[in-house]
């Protein structure tokens, strides 16, 4: 196993540069695509011929779409990410304040719906087809169905509006230390929480249930083991696999999918950033974004995929 | 409201203004306002007053609109609420201002001569004023921040206004001089433009804009485009009365139903446009206020006059006769709108012609004028999007049965927001659209109805109407140039391109533990943009 794994690792961030790439390619293309370019996007109205093609040619819009995109590839392997087009601000500067943002709501996030998931799962299948086992199957289902839109102004219209508990809007820039960062995001958290506990609750009871006609959890029962025991003991350890693609998945999305959950609460993350810029044409901005979004990908998949290993040495030794 | 009425609220809000100014005292109010036979609401209408003298310190955070990641402190290219409220209304100033009442003051000059045609504008750079920086303003950095917005590689969205400004020379360190291309009695209202905004030139004579220096009652201590800003008191500000608190968040709330909800949970001190559907609602939360101003922002259905079948001005008057008005402010801008005449000049503005008649719905005429142009009925397409106005795709449906019974079948065609003025205004025969409007006539008619211009968008080109046009501007006799500026709204309203169904009231919302002037600003939302300098807490 110790030969293995790293070259595994090398391989998979070698293939992850193929895909950055590959998403850079694309991203400059779509933005091509669109109608406009920043200088129209950013003048709006106001636009007149002479004005427009003054800011293309002072932002070097005029020449084509290949020669730009190699400059920037060219400057992103030196580390310069380039400046923003419509207002000249560092994007790499730009990012890392946005990525703070966005990890910090997505990691305050994980750390209650991680548990929360998988402890409801444990739940549910300990007690399967019961009473409980229904209320948490169709109460974490009604949240995961809504939009989370709807979920973020239901808990806005309870904890902000009719009781003042939390502020609507999360003006994280205002806030200093951790606990004062902590109750301005509260709610963006509990909505983003309840929206991805269902996925990972039904994926630990269904791998769990599935273990539980196998023969040695039999064999565990016939020994007269307390049900919380076997499926904590025999159970789960091999139910992890599954397990942790869902909650790698969903951590993924905490990253990536909240853009509607920043709009309702205002807080300036990567996916209210990746937007506007998509609409302001601002190509430097998008395509910094996209990296940041591929690379988390990538990263968290092959976090997935060692942690599966080390939890089944079967997916260790392929034939 | 009575004639009599009407007088008596103005001789109110005079005294009520005195009362402000610190002329009048609470015994000689009292006394005056008996003699008027208002001696009951006396004690109340003085205190309105009294408590409106501006008042120094606090916090002050308000949500704005339209705010974004690509914003910044170039003023050539700002084009909406969150970036004029802190560029212009809270950090810079212009060389003039427009005061509630609609007319030019002087800001950063201390005064403004026409000549005789009024061609030569003799300017005088107000004295002693400072920048943040520390640097003093004089008349080297008003001509620079001018030149920004001029000659050729210049992306500024003021560029035509610039540009009519003519040769700009420089007569002695506080004394500048315009020479404009022709005369205009309007030139103080150029200087007001809020790309114009006066930055602090070095010694190349540029000024370096991002670095956000300015003279206003505020310098900025951390702005984060698209997200907010965070301002602080200006100590040397030079108008006393102005940049009242200690410092002021401004908050980039793009998302009508976030602005609601920090206004009603009170994070917030007040908010610019308010979203109209539950505007009454909000009015109704102890402690919050809904402030309707109205304004010159209108909504506009622009037709290329060239193109079949818009070049015929009986379609042009069917279209017109066959829109219902009063149906459109009452559903679109849930009543908080004026009717629009078909001309762009507000009632609320200079040279409105009050006198000219409503134009009503009237189906059966609108067929007269369909007969007139040899047609027993119609079918015309219309592109709409939201991104011209709030809720247009709905309106344009609205206008779609309106047009029904004057046997008009109209299309809407729901294009995308997204490069909606660079890709479908004023590039199909019709659309929907909006202009905030201008603080004059003049102003207005030039960039959005003369011949040949960039934004006209109904490529109109009417012979009287560009004479009138000229003639207009260099006239400094009040009676005559009210006299060409009805004229012309007259010529719009019956032979223009455009359907304008209404004027958009401002509908803003604010604390009422904050003081403010007697009369809001109208030119744009939130008292002009105005409020972090205008107001204060109580």
């Amino acid at each position: 196993m110790n030969n293995t794994l790293p070259i595994i690792i090398l391989k998979r961030l070698t293939m992850g540069l193929f895909i950055l790439f590959g998403v850079s390619i694309l991203i400059t293309v779509g933005v091509e695509a669109l109608a406009g370019d920043v200088c129209s996007a950013v003048l709006g109205q106001a636009a007149s011929p002479e004005t427009v093609a003054a800011c293309q040619a002072q932002l070097g819009l005029n020449q084509p779409v290949y020669v730009r995109y190699l400059d920037w590839l060219f400057n992103v392997v030196q580390g310069d990410f380039g400046t923003s087009l419509a207002n000249k601000r560092e994007v790499s500067e730009l990012l890392s304040k946005r990525m703070g943002n966005t990890f910090y709501l997505a990691t305050a996030a994980a750390i209650f719906a991680v548990p929360l998931g998988i402890f409801l799962g444990v739940v549910a299948a300990l007690y399967r087809n019961s009473a409980l086992d229904h209320a948490i199957s169709s109460s974490t289902l009604a949240a995961i169905s809504s939009p989370e839109f709807f979920v973020g102004y239901i808990l806005m219209a309870i904890f902000a509006v009719s009781n003042n508990w939390f502020p609507a809007i999360s003006d994280v820039e205002s806030a200093a230390g951790f606990w004062s960062r902590l109750y301005v995001s509260a709610l963006p958290i509990m909505t983003l929480t309840l929206v991805t506990v269902a996925h990972m609750m039904r994926m630990t009871r269904a791998s769990i249930v599935n273990l539980l006609a196998s023969p040695y959890i039999e064999m565990a029962k016939l020994k007269g083991m307390k049900p919380s025991r076997i499926i904590i003991k025999h159970a789960l350890p091999n139910a992890w696999a599954p397990i942790i693609q869902v909650v790698v998945l969903n951590l993924g999305y905490m990253v990536v999918g909240c853009v509607v959950i920043e709009v309702v609460f205002v807080y300036p993350g990567l996916g209210a950033l990746t937007v506007e810029s998509v609409m302001l044409r601002d190509l430097p901005i998008v395509q910094g974004t996209a990296m940041v979004f591929a690379t988390v990908y990538v990263v968290l998949f092959l976090v997935a995929d060692i942690l599966s290993m080390l939890a089944n040495p079967r997916l260790r030794y392929r034939k | 409201m009575s004639g009599n009425e009407s007088k008596k609220l103005q001789e109110i809000e005079k005294l009520q203004k005195r009362v402000i100014s610190g002329s009048l005292s609470r015994r000689e109010f009292m006394r005056a306002a008996a003699v008027m036979g208002l001696a009951a609401a006396a004690p109340a209408l003085y205190a309105k007053a009294a408590h409106a003298k501006p008042k120094k310190g606090g916090h002050y955070r308000v949500g704005l609109p339209a705010a974004n990641t690509g914003d910044n402190m170039d003023t050539a290219t700002n084009s909406d609420n969150f970036m004029i409220t802190m560029a212009q209304g809270s950090v810079r100033n212009c060389v003039t201002e427009v005061d509630a009442n609609g007319k030019a003051i002087p800001e950063l000059a201390e005064s403004l001569e026409p000549s005789a045609d009024a061609a030569t504008w003799t300017v005088k750079v107000r004295k002693g004023v400072v920048f943040h920086s520390g640097k003093t303003l004089d008349a080297d950095d008003i001509i620079a921040s001018i030149e920004h917005h001029r000659g050729e590689g210049s992306k500024s969205a003021a560029k035509s206004v610039a540009e009519s400004m003519g040769e700009i020379k420089k007569d002695d360190a506080n004394t500048i001089i315009f020479k404009l291309k022709s005369g205009n009695a309007d030139f103080p209202f150029l200087l007001s433009d809020y790309h114009i905004t006066i930055g602090a030139a070095d010694k190349s004579g540029k000024v370096d804009w991002m670095a956000g220096d300015g003279t206003g009652p505020y310098s900025i201590k951390t702005f984060e485009p698209g997200v907010r800003a965070h301002l602080v008191r200006n100590p040397n500000y030079f108008k006393a009365d102005e940049g009242n608190f200690d410092e002021a968040t401004l908050l980039a709330l793009n998302d009508a139903n976030a602005r609601m909800n920090a206004m009603s949970t009170g994070q917030v001190d007040a908010i610019a446009r308010c979203d109209l559907k539950t505007a009454k609602l909000l009015g109704k939360k102890p402690g919050v206020e809904v402030l309707e101003t109205e304004g010159t922002k209108h909504y506009t259905y622009p037709m290329d006059v060239r193109q079949k079948p818009f070049n015929d001005n009986n379609v042009r008057m069917a279209l017109k006769l066959g829109m219902d008005r009063k149906v459109f402010i009452d559903t679109v801008l849930r009543g908080y709108g004026a009717l629009g005449n078909d001309h762009p000049i507000g009632a609320s503005q200079n040279y409105h012609a009050s006198d000219l008649p409503q134009r009503k719905y009237d189906p059966d005429k609108a067929k007269w004028h369909l007969k007139q142009a040899g047609m027993s009925s119609l079918d015309v397409e219309m592109s709409a999007s939201d991104a011209a106005f709030a809720g247009a795709v709905d309106a344009t449906q609205l206008y779609a049965e309106s047009l029904k019974p004057a046997g008009i079948n109209l299309t809407v065609k729901r294009v995308s927001d997204d490069g909606y003025w660079s890709n479908v205004w004023m590039k199909v025969p019709w659309s929907a659209s909006y202009w905030s409007g201008r603080p004059t006539a003049d102003w207005m008619f030039t960039i959005g109805w003369k011949a040949g211009g960039n934004w006209t968008e109904t490529f109109w080109d009417h012979k009287r109407f560009e004479e009138l046009l000229v003639k207009g501007r260099a006239e400094l006799d009040e009676a005559k140039r009210s006299a060409i500026y009805k004229e012309m709204q007259s010529i719009c309203r019956d032979e223009g391109g455009s359907v304008i169904p209404c004027f958009v009231k401002s509908v803003d919302a604010a604390s009422d533990k904050l003081g403010r002037p007697a009369k809001l600003a109208g030119n744009f939302e939130l008292d002009g943009c105005r409020s972090v300098a205008r107001w204060w807490f109580l």
